[in-house]
This record gives C-alpha cells, sequence and structure tokens, in this order.
C-alpha cells in the first residue's frame, strides 16, 4: 500500500476527529444560543479571543473523553510494529489484518508504535489529571489562605513562611526528590496525599456548617453525604483502602499528583490571602460582622463570592501551569511509566532523536501548546467579560 | 529601611535552615542510601555489608547529629575502623587525624565532597554556576529589552491591532514551555533533515545545518552564534511573554492616567508623551516581575540545558538528584534559596527606590 500524501493525512485526521467535531459544533450552538441567560460563561461567547481559547481546550477535552472509549484512535497506543520504527506520517501498515487501520497517520514512534493513538491517549492522562490536580490546589489555598487573610497575625504569618518555603524550592529539585521509586515505596506520598486530600472535606464541611447551622436537619443531610462520600474516596485515593475496592489509586500516579498539588497550593493561598485582606475591609464584610455572623460564614460566603472573578481566572490559567508540570516531570521520566502515553514523557522520549526524527516528539509538543495556548487564551477572554461589568 | 533589610535577611537564614532540613531528611531516607552504598560497593552486596558500610562512613548516626555535622555546630564524628586507621567526618585523604579539625560544616566553609563529580562541591558550583550565568546574561539581554518594547508597544495605544497581534503573540509565548520551544526549534533550525536546513544547504548558504543542537562546545569552547543561539531563544521566549504582559498592562494604565492626559491637551506629541512622561512610571511594575522572574528561570534552566547538553547548574543538579548527592544537593538547594530570597528583596527595594509613593514602614 502506497504511503499517504500530507493532504490525505490531514482529511483522514480529519474524519478520524469527526465525534470530536460533532460536539464542539453542539456545545457552541447551543451555548451561543443561550449566551445571555448563562452569566459569565455566556459572556464568553462576545470575545472572539475567549472563543478560540474555549474552542482549542474543548477540542482536547472532547478527544481525551472519546479517546478513552476507544473512539478516534487508529491503533492501540501500545501495539508495537517493529517495521515501523521511526516511519514518517502517512506510512502504510506492511500487511494489515481486516478491520485494522491502514496507515500510522502521524508515523510510528520510537518502538513502531502508531504517534497518532498516542497523542489522543495522552490528552486523556492531562484532561484528567490537570484539572483535578489544579482542583485540590485551590481548595487547599482557599481553606488556608481566607483565615490567612481574614485574621492576620500569627496563622497569617506561620502559613506565609511556609508557602514561601515551599516556593523558595526550585520545583525541579522538588520533583527529583518527591518523585523518586525510593520515596514512591516510602509512605511519604500516602501522608502527602492524606493530609492534601482532607482539604476539599473540611472545605466542603466548614462550607455547608456556616450557612446552615440554623437548620439542622438540611446541615445534617449535606454534612453525611459530604462525609461519607468525600470519606469514601478519600480513603480510596489518598490511603488506598477503599472498603468497596473500587477506587484505586496507582502509587506512581499518586506522587505525581501529589507533588503537583504540592507546588501549586501556596501560590493559590498567596493570591486567596491577598484577595481577602482587600475584601475585609469592606463595608458588607462589617455589615456582616454587625450582624453577628461567625467568622466561616464571613470569610466563606461574603468574601469569597466577591472573589470569585479573579479566582476564575486564575484557576484557567493555572490548569495550563499544572499541564506544563505534568509535562515537565514526563519530560524528565518521572513518576508515569516510561510506557505512559502522556505528552511530556513522549516529548522526552523523542527528545534525543528530534534532528533526526522529528515526528514523535513534535506531535506531542505541538498538542500540548495548542492545550495550554487554550487555556491562556481562555483566561484572557475571561478576565476581559468579568472586566467589563 | 536598615530593620526591613535585617528582618529579610533573618529570614533568609530560617527559611535556608528549614529548606536544607528538609532536602537532608529526603535524601537521607534510608532506601535512598541503601541506593548509595549499592552504587559506591557493588550493587551484588547483601544487607549487612550494607548496614556495615553505611555504619563506617557515619551514615547511620542520628539525623540531626548529622545535620548539625553538615552545617557545622556539631564535631563531625570519628571512627576507629577494624584495621586501626581512623577516618571521620573532617578527616579527608590528604590528613591525618590529629590535624583534622573538630568541626568542618558549611558554617568552616566546607561545603563537602560531591560524590557524582569526584570533586569538591565548592569548585564543582562554582564552575557550574559560571557557566550558567554566562547563559542567563545572554537570556537577559535578548530577554529584558524585547520584552520591554513589546509591552510598550502593546501597551502604547490599548485595544488597537499593533495591541491585539501583540498580545497574542506574548500569550502564545507564555503557553510553551521550553521543552515544547526547544523541540520546535531544534527540529526547525538545527536538524540537517526537516526545517529551513536542508533548504538553506541547497542555496549554498550553510554547510551543515543553520544552528547546533548541543550546546556542549559553549562549555567546553565559549558561546558562538551557532551554539549559543538555541538555547538562549528557548529560554527567552517562554519567560519573555509574561514580562512582555505586564509590562502592557502597566502602560495601558499608565496612558489613561490624568497627567498623560493634560500632557496631550497642552499639545505634546505622542511620541515625547510616550519617551519622557509615561515610561518611567509604567517600567515600576515590570521591574518587580523581571526581578521575580529570575528564580522561575531556574527551573527553565534545567529544563534547557538538559535538552542543549549545556553542563551547567541545571544540569548539574539533575545529575546530582538521579545519584543522590547528598552534599552537592544540600548546596545547589542553598544557592536556589539564596537567589530566590535576594531577588525578591532587590525588587522590594528598587520598588521603594523607583516608586517614590510608597514607603517601607
Amino acid at each position: 500500500m502506497e504511503a499517504l500524501s500530507w493532504l490525505e493525512i490531514i482529511t483522514r485526521m480529519a474524519a478520524q476527529f469527526t465525534p470530536v467535531w460533532i460536539a464542539l459544533a453542539a456545545t457552541f450552538t447551543v451555548s451561543i444560543v443561550l449566551k445571555r441567560q448563562l452569566g459569565l460563561y455566556g459572556k464568553l461567547f462576545d470575545s472572539w479571543i475567549g472563543m478560540i481559547g474555549f474552542a482549542l481546550v474543548m477540542f482536547w477535552v472532547f478527544s481525551g473523553v472519546f479517546g478513552a472509549f476507544g473512539m478516534i484512535m487508529t491503533h492501540d497506543p501500545l501495539g508495537q510494529i517493529s517495521s515501523l520504527r521511526n516511519d514518517p506520517p502517512g506510512v502504510a501498515l506492511p500487511n494489515p489484518g481486516d478491520g485494522v487501520y491502514t496507515h500510522y497517520l502521524l508515523g510510528g514512534d520510537l518502538l513502531g508504535r502508531d504517534v497518532f493513538s498516542r497523542m489522543i491517549a495522552g490528552s486523556w492522562t492531562v484532561i484528567l489529571i490537570a484539572p483535578c490536580a489544579t482542583l485540590f490546589a485551590f481548595m487547599v489555598g482557599i481553606t488556608l489562605g481566607l483565615p490567612a487573610g481574614y485574621y492576620s497575625g500569627w496563622l497569617d504569618t506561620l502559613l506565609t513562611f511556609l508557602a514561601n518555603l515551599i516556593l523558595a524550592f526550585p520545583v525541579i529539585l522538588l520533583f527529583y526528590l518527591l518523585v523518586t521509586p525510593e520515596i514512591i515505596q516510602s509512605s511519604l506520598p500516602r501522608v502527602m496525599a492524606g493530609v492534601l486530600f482532607i482539604f476539599p472535606i473540611v472545605f466542603l464541611v466548614i462550607l455547608f456548617n456556616s450557612r446552615f447551622y440554623t437548620q439542622p436537619v438540611k446541615r445534617n443531610i449535606l454534612l453525611g453525604i459530604t462525609v461519607i462520600f468525600g470519606g469514601w474516596i478519600y480513603l480510596g485515593t489518598a490511603w488506598n483502602a477503599d472498603p468497596f475496592g473500587v477506587i484505586e489509586f496507582p502509587a506512581n500516579l499518586l506522587v505525581v499528583f501529589v507533588s503537583v498539588v504540592f507546588v501549586n497550593a501556596p501560590t493559590v493561598f498567596r493570591i486567596v490571602r491577598g484577595l481577602a485582606l482587600d475584601i475585609k475591609t469592606r463595608d458588607y464584610v462589617a455589615a456582616a460582622q454587625t450582624r453577628g455572623e461567625g467568622p466561616w460564614y464571613i470569610m466563606l460566603w461574603e468574601i469569597l463570592p466577591n472573589v470569585r472573578g479573579p479566582l476564575i481566572v486564575d484557576f484557567c490559567l493555572r490548569i495550563g501551569y499544572t499541564t506544563i508540570l505534568l509535562g515537565t516531570l514526563g519530560f524528565f521520566g518521572l513518576g508515569l511509566s516510561p510506557e505512559s502515553p502522556d505528552w511530556g514523557s513522549t516529548i522526552g522520549a523523542g527528545s534525543d532523536r528530534i534532528s533526526f526524527f522529528p515526528h514523535p516528539a513534535l506531535v506531542p509538543a505541538i498538542a500540548l501548546l495548542t492545550l495550554v495556548l487554550g487555556l491562556n487564551l481562555l483566561a484572557d477572554g475571561l478576565r476581559e467579560e468579568s472586566l467589563k461589568d | 529601611m536598615i530593620l526591613f533589610v535585617l528582618r529579610r535577611i533573618g529570614v533568609m537564614i530560617l527559611t535556608a535552615l528549614c529548606m536544607t532540613m528538609i532536602v537532608f531528611a529526603l535524601t537521607n531516607l534510608r532506601p535512598n542510601l541503601e541506593k548509595i552504598a549499592r552504587t559506591e560497593a557493588g550493587s551484588r552486596i547483601t544487607d549487612e555489608q550494607v548496614t556495615t558500610w553505611l555504619g563506617e562512613r557515619g551514615f547511620l548516626e542520628p539525623m540531626p547529629i548529622r545535620y548539625g555535622q553538615w552545617l557545622g555546630v556539631v564535631p563531625g564524628w570519628t571512627k576507629i575502623q577494624s584495621d586501626g586507621s581512623v577516618t571521620g567526618y573532617c578527616i579527608n585523604r590528604t590528613q591525618s587525624a590529629e590535624d583534622a579539625p573538630r568541626y568542618c560544616g558549611v558554617l568552616q566553609g566546607e561545603w563537602g565532597y560531591s560524590r557524582s563529580s569526584r570533586d569538591d562541591v565548592a569548585s564543582v558550583l562554582t564552575k557550574r554556576l559560571g557557566a550558567t550565568g554566562v547563559l542567563m546574561f545572554w537570556v537577559m539581554i535578548i530577554m529584558i529589552p524585547s520584552a520591554l518594547i513589546i509591552g510598550i508597544f502593546a501597551g502604547m495605544r490599548e485595544g488597537s491591532r499593533t495591541d491585539r497581534a501583540l498580545s497574542t503573540a506574548s500569550i502564545a509565548a507564555t503557553a510553551t514551555p521550553e521543552y515544547v520551544s526547544g523541540v520546535i526549534f531544534i527540529a526547525l533550525f538545527a536538524s540537517s533533515i526537516t526545517g529551513i536546513s536542508p533548504i538553506l544547504r541547497e542555496w549554498g548558504v550553510i554547510d551543515r545545518t543553520l544552528f547546533l543542537a548541543s550546546a556542549r562546545s559553549a562549555y567546553d569552547s565559549g558561546p558562538t552564534f551557532a551554539n549559543f543561539t538555541l538555547p538562549v531563544m528557548t529560554m527567552a521566549i517562554y519567560g519573555m511573554g509574561y514580562i512582555a504582559r505586564m509590562t502592557r498592562a502597566s502602560m495601558a494604565e499608565v496612558m489613561t492616567s490624568q497627567y498623560i492626559r493634560t500632557a496631550r491637551l497642552k499639545g505634546v506629541s505622542f511620541r515625547n508623551i510616550v519617551i519622557k512622561h509615561a515610561l518611567r512610571n509604567a517600567l515600576i511594575a515590570p521591574f518587580t516581575v523581571i526581578m521575580l522572574q529570575i528564580p522561575w528561570l531556574l527551573t527553565g534552566v534545567v529544563i534547557v540545558e538538559s535538552i542543549f547538553n549545556y553542563n551547567g547548574f541545571g544540569f548539574t543538579l539533575v545529575a546530582a538528584a538521579s545519584n543522590n548527592d547528598i552534599e552537592l544537593l544540600l548546596a545547589m538547594s542553598v544557592v536556589a534559596v539564596f537567589i530566590v530570597l535576594v531577588t525578591q528583596l532587590i525588587s522590594d527595594i528598587g520598588y521603594v527606590v523607583l516608586n517614590p509613593r510608597i514607603r517601607i514602614s
């Protein structure tokens, strides 16, 4: 069989992405039609930059999700065909069986695996880990940053010192110290996960309790749900002790997740603390204090909703930064298994031979670039639109 | 002011102490020590031999005491070995046991011995820091002026077409981490098969490739245009976007202020307004950002030096970390924390100097 020309490669790739195009078109149609009823999200569709960013991000989100269900991919991301090692994009399979896709659309990598399918499989890893890690970092940062900014005093001094201490570490040194096989076997990642993963539960418990303590029934239901579900997920992820055996978190993935949260949380803490320091002097906070509201109610239901704008923008930027951090870890071969199709590892594996066979490293590099670019553009669009009113 | 600086220096020392303690604890975990023993004494030794090996070299004493020895506040250990010779923390090959000092830690200026480089930590570090300094110097020379110019041109007329184009370009630059741009640059400019080098070679402009994909020759025989362009560009671009955006925001804010409007109404030309009235105030915020960017470049240094095989601080950090070279890692974290906190201090002081409206109380 003939190798494909570049035009054929592009048309065939576009055809492989059909489910993504359909999902993107549906999302955009619905959002644009309903944009006046959708608040800040709807306003995003007034700015070109925001729309382009959103499209790029959703493209990879849909690719990741559909890829996880086995769509889009043309081959098994781990399957090797040794005669296709380092072969250029559009190469034909030597003797494809029935129902096997006939070409490697973006060529083969060092071990003869399909670069295109690995790119799609890698997007799922990123889409799954980066937003979750960022969310956890935000939970930790908010739960600690609000009281630090609101109370000030020794608590603030202590927490700020700790945050600055973590921020003074060069990120890579921290990664190299934390993400080694020796540390993965030790109990340190589990302990760190045990500390960091408890913050979302604490956050939700305080959030519900401070608002609904006057309605004990409603509060008890909400707290019960939080503690039972949160505790179940907490036990499964942090301590690998899920009583039902449903949730499990592989140790090497856990250490990657924990170190990314650990690196991001201090920056979020500093942002939240700064915002809280600013907002606590406002009149509505004084009004709430005069009404006799508790401190946690003021922090979580008066201050937090009023700083959501900058926090949402920073959340988008931070997902991009987390993606870059994950890529850094993969690039240095830390944590994730060498087989893993995530973008950082693939770039790292391909970068040695980049002068001779550029495509195995270039494809994930461009994928990562477009996703982070999309997130940054999205953040920019959100910032512009949220500043308008 | 002096009180402020003194307090900051106090915080700096405390941070450095905490940080080295953490690095010390992590590198001295039992499995890490066993790894050292197995790499040094052969991978086939039994667990008992590992324990003896570690014991003879003082690795098994309690962690706080060993940290104190490293710091130089606890006297170094001495042991009489089975063959009657005396070894100790402070006894190196050229000294006898009687001549050796009692204390030999960082406070005495002894940074220890690097196992991965087979040399004194101090001499390894000065050499590598020098190499990284050269790289950073060129990065700064390229990055700061171009970032400031981009930011000023974008912020000069907010919302104009130039602004849109330059802002989008800086967003794209911040979205390109070093390992992505490095890979793209090598494929474009330093590969003999792809990119523009084959075309240029056909035209007879160059012999092999436009730029070199390795900066090893820059370390051995000094930087040249061919071997240093790509590493410098790779690092500069990622940092440039952020500084340019900050400059743009600051410039745009200054351009809307009252005194600029007054100057315009007075009939001062746009050129003069930008150069004489706006620039000084618009450059205060970017100065802080640039200072705070320097420690951030430290991460970039590690990636860029690994991609381009440049034997500087970052390259050594990777080698030291993968070999668990304890004393080298500790010294490197001291250097890192020093850079971070000194740049913070300079940015705070510079902010006050540049902006007379702010006073440190």
